[in-house]
């Protein structure tokens, strides 16, 4: 995936923080947390559960106030100008959070109030036609089904036509269809200028992302072009079919090169940092029945890399 | 930047209207509660509880005997259920409940009055329920002297006393008659607004935390001034509605006098429930769930009934009891009800009650907003 032009001229980052810091107790959720998003791009957010993905989120948009770092979103400041950040963002929870004993058109409108969006009746209007859901709009939004609230939610948060949406799993749960859908929008929002900062666990979102940044246990591993991240990992990765694979995988585990054996439906994938280890242990198990080829490693591959070697540090106390 | 902006502001209170007219059950709960406590506590609570049941022990019989009881039953205090055969009934009359009272006259009675050695008659109570007993135990002494005056002839006329030394006149005013309900009635007004508004509102803003919808909210550039002004002004409205339902129930029911002035009434009405309100969203900062909110309100509601002077007198209460009621907001939204309906009272005698309510609203309202975070920390 290229990145469009003009992502990386553009000056001014719309998102710009560094050592972002939140704890809540004795628990780091987040720990020195640094990002740029530059205008107009689609930013992936990936990570496990619990990662503090919503944390570093809620802290853009002042709902949370960090514990340390600084920084500015849309040119303000993230610590003391959290007022002026939330006229500009549209912000899309994680669970749905709009009003369920309120139907479909109270909600846009009680939104759009909270905006102080001008022509308010034709913007709910114009919101709830492309929703489709102008013969329902007096529906209670808790009558909705999962798909309907998350598109309901988009169309809530998008009202005031923000500069910055930031999109907390938006997709979780939704059907393949409708989160095809949904992406489209993403994109089309996109290109006309919105930055976009979505968090999310499935890849093949991930890798509509322009950028990408990985966070476990509240620190970033990585961060890049989505295009770039496989090769800034130095994961090397086999990928195995054939008959007696559960057998291949119990041998191949704790080999020397072999870092991870990961099962992709009818195949394994088998991968490591150290090509030339990966290499030799591979050559001693190529036997009849089985289709070996070696293939860049993908996206699902470097975070469950990523992942396992972030726990071994979490775990040795780092 | 901006206090209050009229959009936002209009925003939340549409939205707490509609739910609040959604949310059929407690919409019916608030309108149903001042008309369901009014009728049966202003019916039911009496302080001054008459025909009690009685037993006679008569252990002997004559004329005084026979007009003391008669007396007693005139008084309608006493309700005679019978005769007891001895002390051993006696005493299992007043343990089990059956008698409250069981009064005994002992054997030649009559004799001794004649002898002049003053003989006793016995009232043994059931002082378990000091409330119960103590009107008709006092009353006793004035009813025996007006019986023996009226058997006082003839050769009993010994028994009519000399004068006594002076007389002492009681007048009982802005209740007369001593009737309980105007005195109860007045001071539901009270336990009837502090239960819905201060539960309520804490459950209102609870809620938005429980379900989610904070976040939804505080993720716009909503002010806390809209938001707690939004969240409150409904239920304003609401206390209003209970108030006139009161008034109308206590006058056409319970026919409790309203001699004092609608100005008096009304600026303690609005102060009153503007401190509940803010003691609510108090509560709401506090709790995590609208389960815990409503424990806290009733665990308020106790005190706030039984130390406020509604249910027992002030006065009678020991010095650091009487510094914890004057804490709570019902002790002077009662005091300024009893003074206005009752007492006639005007804007200027319910002031030190309304300087009291003032204080405790400054103290509620601020520690409320510095409580309040507009952010999910």
């Amino acid at each position: 995936m290229t990145m469009p032009p003009d992502v990386q001229s553009s000056g001014e980052p719309v998102i710009a923080v560094e050592g972002l810091t939140k704890r809540f107790g004795e628990k780091t959720v987040v720990d020195g947390f640094d990002m740029t998003v530059p205008k107009g791009a689609i930013y992936g957010f990936l990570g496990p559960n619990g990662s503090g993905k919503t944390t570093t989120i809620r802290m853009m948009c002042g709902l949370l106030t960090p514990d340390g770092g600084t920084g500015t979103c849309l040119g303000y400041d993230i610590l003391t100008e959290s007022e002026q950040i939330k006229e500009r963002v549209g912000y899309m929870t994680q669970r749905f959070s709009l009003y369920e004993d309120l139907t479909i058109r109270e909600n846009l409108d009680f939104i759009a109030r909270m905006f102080r969006v001008d022509n308010r009746k034709q913007r709910v209007d114009a919101a709830l036609d492309d929703l489709g859901l102008s013969d329902r709009s007096h529906q209670l939004a808790g009558h909705l089904s999962g798909g309907w609230k998350q598109r309901l939610a988009l169309a809530a948060c998008l009202i005031h036509d923000p500069d910055l949406l930031l999109l907390d799993e938006p997709t979780a749960g939704v059907d393949p269809k409708a989160r095809r859908e949904f992406w489209d929008e993403i994109r089309r929002l996109s290109d006309a200028g919105v930055t976009v900062l979505v968090s999310t666990h499935y890849m093949d979102e991930a890798i509509q992302c322009d950028f990408i940044t990985y966070i476990a246990y509240g620190k970033k591993l990585i961060e890049g072009p989505s295009n770039e991240i496989a090769e800034r990992s130095g994961l090397v990765t086999w990928r195995v079919e054939g008959r007696g694979l559960a057998k291949l995988e119990a041998e191949l585990s704790g080999e020397p090169g072999v870092e991870q054996i990961a099962r992709f439906g009818t195949a394994l994938h088998i991968s490591g940092t150290d090509a030339k280890a990966l290499n030799k242990a591979v050559q001693t198990h190529k036997r009849s029945g089985l289709t070996w080829s070696q293939q860049p490693a993908g996206l699902e591959e470097v975070f469950i890399h990523l992942m396992s070697s972030s726990r071994d540090n979490f775990a040795s106390g780092a | 930047m901006e206090i209050l902006s009229p959009s936002r502001f209009t925003a939340v209170l549409v939205k707490e209207f509609i739910q609040m007219r959604r949310d059929r059950m407690t919409f019916a709960m608030m309108i149903a509660i001042p008309i369901v406590q009014l009728m049966l506590f202003g019916f039911a609570i009496n302080s001054d509880p008459k025909h009690l049941p009685t037993l006679v022990e008569m252990n002997d019989t004559g004329p005084v005997t026979r007009a003391v009881v008669a007396a007693m039953k005139n008084s309608t205090y006493f309700h005679f259920a019978g005769i007891s055969s001895g002390p051993k009934a006696s005493e299992e009359a007043l343990k089990t409940g059956k008698a409250t009272f069981v009064v005994v006259v002992p054997s030649g009675f009559e004799r001794d009055i004649m002898r002049g050695s003053h003989p006793t008659i016995l009232l043994a109570a059931d002082a378990s329920d000091p409330a119960a007993t103590g009107g008709a135990a006092a009353a006793l002494p004035g009813i025996v002297a007006a019986a023996l005056r009226t058997v006082a002839t003839g050769p009993l006329s010994m028994l009519k006393g000399g004068e006594d030394a002076f007389s002492v006149t009681v007048h009982r005013h802005y209740n007369p008659a001593g009737v309980t309900s105007f005195n109860i009635v007045p001071g539901l007004l009270a336990v009837i607004l502090s239960m819905t508004m201060v539960m309520i509102t804490a459950i209102a803003i609870v809620r938005e935390s429980e379900r989610g919808t904070m976040e939804s909210l505080i993720a716009t550039p909503v002010r806390p001034a809209e938001v707690m002004i939004g969240k409150i002004l409904p239920y304003v409205g609401i206390g209003y509605v209970q108030t006139v339902v009161f008034l109308i129930l206590a006058e056409i029911v319970f026919g409790v006098p309203f001699d004092g002035s609608s100005i008096a009434f009304l600026l303690g009405l609005n102060v009153f429930i503007v401190v509940n309100l803010a003691l609510g969203f108090l509560f709401s900062t506090v709790a995590r769930s609208q389960m815990q909110a409503m424990q806290m309100s009733f665990f308020y509601m106790l005190p706030s009934i039984l130390l406020s002077g509604f249910m027992f007198p002030f006065a009678g209460m020991p010095g650091w009891a009487q510094t914890l009621g004057t804490a709570i907001p019902s002790t002077h939204f009662i005091r300024i009800v009893r003074k206005v309906m009752l007492k006639g009272a005007g804007v200027s005698e319910i002031m030190p009650d309304m300087a009291a309510l003032g204080i405790i609203m400054a103290v509620i309202v601020t520690i409320a907003l510095l409580r309040y975070r507009q952010t999910l920390d």
